[in-house]
């Protein structure tokens, strides 16, 4: 046995790993209690096996791509990472790229990973044509639109338990530059900041970068950032049309004490970053897709940053109707514990597309907490908060919310069993996250 | 447009094998892969026409049939410019020491037939004028280590070979390149104990393997620091090496 954890190292469990070469031994090392785990970029427990854990990162191949029409066939293994470096000099991008570039294809299916475009574009399955899906019983079958279709909106945003997928066609975005220009806006409270990303519905991106610390008058003070693909024309003279895509170079070596991250250094932060912001706000500018997409992939191993305990995130969506009120309580009681990150994010979100997607109608706030003290029930209490809005919790990012919390904001649940239980009766495909909060006990 | 140059890949299915060929195919050349299961190899070349736009074949070859050596390069559509070994077979030290058959596959997968075939994409290249030649050695043949000197007195072989072949055609407009990856994380080393900041991955050899090729270096350690590891190793007197475990 292996010890395993996700992105934010808690929490840490056994499990068997194995990494298959071929689609005949993905089948063997399906057995009771196995889930597929992509790059381990979700938080949780969501791509740990219950007894074994299947790595997929071996799969990295790319079968065809049409450049007429930007659709690929491709190994559920695949770093986006790969397919930006490979594609974007060619003119694609993915449709839709989380905070991190480090995702694997699998991983972005089946957990239906919004982007900054999620209010007009939709999530990565929304992209997704078919998928060639190993499933819990043994069989190897095509889901899309039209064929299991049951099948194949349960693997969007399925979390990996309605099996292995091993392929998938999808459409990639055809892009005249590598480059994004940016708008910066800057709101000096939640409301302001909540207008900011209203007026920027009609923008492709757009995301909010909220000062967590803020209290008062300051409560929800943001800077938001908008952006479109930049044209060829809109280059500065001399600018390569692709830009360059750095590994990252700076590693966090080891954990750092815990002590590092506190009230006092976060404030200290946050002033400097919201300063800095507010100076670059209302002009456009041309940056690269590369920070601009994914600001933290420049820090190699920024989990440690949290130190060996770990640190969770809270990811929900409030619908839109309630979302001014309960996302100021959340904030209003984040901003008194004041041990929050760094890295709070609001954004607009749209319907999703899978039966057990993340995002719907709303705004989605996600928070970064180190895992000490009374924070689990800190995070029960913010969790009522959410259910009794209506709202619910992102499983890519959960670690800890109660079946209670989890089945009142799922609605899918029952008919997603059911499609589970049709393609795997014994319920082999079973991670820690699903005995956690799915599986009949 | 002026025509593509070409790469041929002995090893093509290896983790090495594979990242080679991405970084040559990356930098416009086309690739032949060769392979004990050609038809295994498919989705490899396709993966590299996908990806580059560029023409990917695949060959059947198998490195302990050395009497098909001959046909198998007259065979050829044409002449790469590059040819690349990466055939190896670490096998297991222990079995080797008294398992003769075994022992005998681990000497002719690592020097025998390595050394006969790339010998011959030599002579053809003399006798054309130009062309590059690439070995995958090992820093395990720098010294027979107890725990490993089957293989490593192989790529010793392999090693000298090389060397020698490179000083032979020096003069011709040939040039051979010896690779000698320290740890690397493949299907080879799975499981074993790596020495993290001694280990890299399989693209790092590829994209090293490419820039040897183009910058003309003659002895490329993958990462840097084993060339020092290797000197204080091949440098330590005989009679404190044999008392050290490893
Ligand atoms: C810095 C950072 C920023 C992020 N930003 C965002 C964001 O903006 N939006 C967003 O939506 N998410 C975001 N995430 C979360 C991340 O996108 C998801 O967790 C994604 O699923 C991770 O992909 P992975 O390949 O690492 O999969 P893993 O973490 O390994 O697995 C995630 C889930 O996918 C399943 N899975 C993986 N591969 C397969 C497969 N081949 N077949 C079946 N199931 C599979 C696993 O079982 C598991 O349930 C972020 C994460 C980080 C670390």
């Amino acid at each position: 046995m292996t010890l395993v954890s996700g992105w934010g190292r808690f929490p840490v469990v056994d499990s068997e790993v194995l990494r298959p070469r071929s689609f005949e031994a993905v089948g063997e090392a399906v057995v009771a209690g196995s889930v597929a785990r992509g790059n381990g970029r979700a938080y949780g427990d969501a791509a740990i096996g219950a007894a074994r854990t299947i790595g997929m990162t071996g799969f990295d191949r790319i079968s065809s791509f049409d450049p007429a029409t930007g659709r690929i066939r491709l190994e559920a293994g695949v770093l986006l990472a790969d397919l930006i470096d490979t594609f974007g000099p060619r003119g694609f991008l993915p449709f839709v790229v989380p905070g991190t570039r480090f995702v694997t294809v699998g991983g972005a299916i089946a957990a239906d990973v919004h982007g900054k475009n999620h209010h007009g574009e939709g999530g990565f399955g929304r992209y997704v044509d078919s998928i060639l899906l190993r499933t819990g019983q043994g069989e190897t079958i095509e889901v899309s639109r039209d064929r299991n279709s049951d099948a194949f909106f349960a693997t969007v945003g399925g979390m990996g338990l309605t099996g292995v997928i091993l392929e998938a066609t999808m459409r990639l975005r055809p892009v005249e530059t590598g480059w994004i220009r940016e708008r910066v806006v800057s709101a000096s409270d939640l409301d302001a900041a909540m207008r900011a990303l209203d007026a920027g519905d009609s923008a492709t991106y757009s995301v909010a970068w909220i000062d967590c610390v803020a209290r008062g008058r300051d409560l929800g003070r943001s800077l938001i950032y908008l952006g479109e693909h930049a044209r060829i024309d809109e280059l500065a003279e001399g600018a390569d049309r692709f830009p360059v895509g750095r590994n990252p170079g700076l590693a966090v070596p080891i954990d750092l004490p815990s002590m590092t991250l506190n009230r006092y250094s976060i404030r200290a932060f946050n002033e400097l970053y919201y300063r800095m912001g507010a100076r670059r706000a209302g002009s456009d500018h041309v940056v690269s897709l590369y920070p601009y997409f994914f600001p933290l992939d420049s820090i190699a191993d920024w989990n440690r940053i949290y130190g060996r305990r770990g640190f969770l995130q809270h990811q929900c969506v409030i619908p839109e109707q309630r979302a001014r009120g309960v996302i100021g309580e959340i904030l209003e009681r984040v901003s008194k514990r004041g041990d929050a990150s760094f890295l709070a994010v609001l954004k607009k979100l749209g319907h999703g597309d899978g039966l057990m997607s993340f995002p719907l109608p709303g705004y989605t706030l996600a928070l970064d907490f180190p895992v000490k003290g009374d924070i689990l029930n800190f995070l029960d209490e913010i969790d009522s908060l959410v259910v009794a809005a209506g709202g619910r919790l992102y499983l890519a990012k959960d670690a800890r919310q109660s079946r209670a919390t989890f089945e009142a904001g799922y609605g899918a649940l029952s008919r997603f069993n059911a499609i589970r239980k049709s393609l795997d009766p014994a319920c082999n495909i079973r991670s820690k996250l699903s005995q956690r909060l799915f599986d009949e006990v | 447009m002026t025509s593509r140059k070409t790469v041929l890949v002995l090893g093509g299915s290896s983790d090495i094998g594979r990242a080679a060929a991405r970084a040559f195919a990356k930098a416009g050349y086309n690739v032949g892969l060769a392979g004990r299961d050609a038809a295994a190899l498919e989705p490899d070349a396709a993966d590299l026409r996908a990806r580059y736009n560029i023409e990917a074949s695949t060959l059947k070859f198998d490195v302990l049939d050395t009497a098909s050596f001959d046909g198998f390069v007259a065979g050829l559509p044409s002449l790469p410019d590059v040819v690349i070994s990466i055939v190896g077979l670490l096998g297991v030290q222990q079995d080797a020491e008294s398992d003769l058959a075994h022992a005998t596959t681990i000497m002719r997968s690592n020097y025998e037939g390595p050394s006969l075939i790339l010998g011959l994409f030599a002579e053809k290249f003399l006798t054309r004028g130009n062309g590059t030649v690439v070995g995958v050695s090992s820093v395990a043949g720098d010294r027979g280590r107890a725990s490993n000197y089957v293989y490593g007195s192989a790529k010793a072989g392999f090693s000298a070979f090389l060397s020698g072949l490179r000083a032979r055609c020096s003069r011709g407009g040939v040039h051979v390149v010896t690779v000698k990856p320290g740890f690397v994380r493949t299907r080879m080393t799975e499981g074993m104990k790596l020495i993290g900041p001694l280990t890299v991955d399989a693209p790092v050899v590829g994209d090293a393997i490419l820039g040897a090729v183009e910058r003309k270096t003659d002895v490329v350690y993958v990462s840097g620091i084993w060339r020092l590891v290797m000197l204080i190793i091949k440098t330590l007197p005989e009679a404190i090496f044999k008392k050290l475990k490893f």
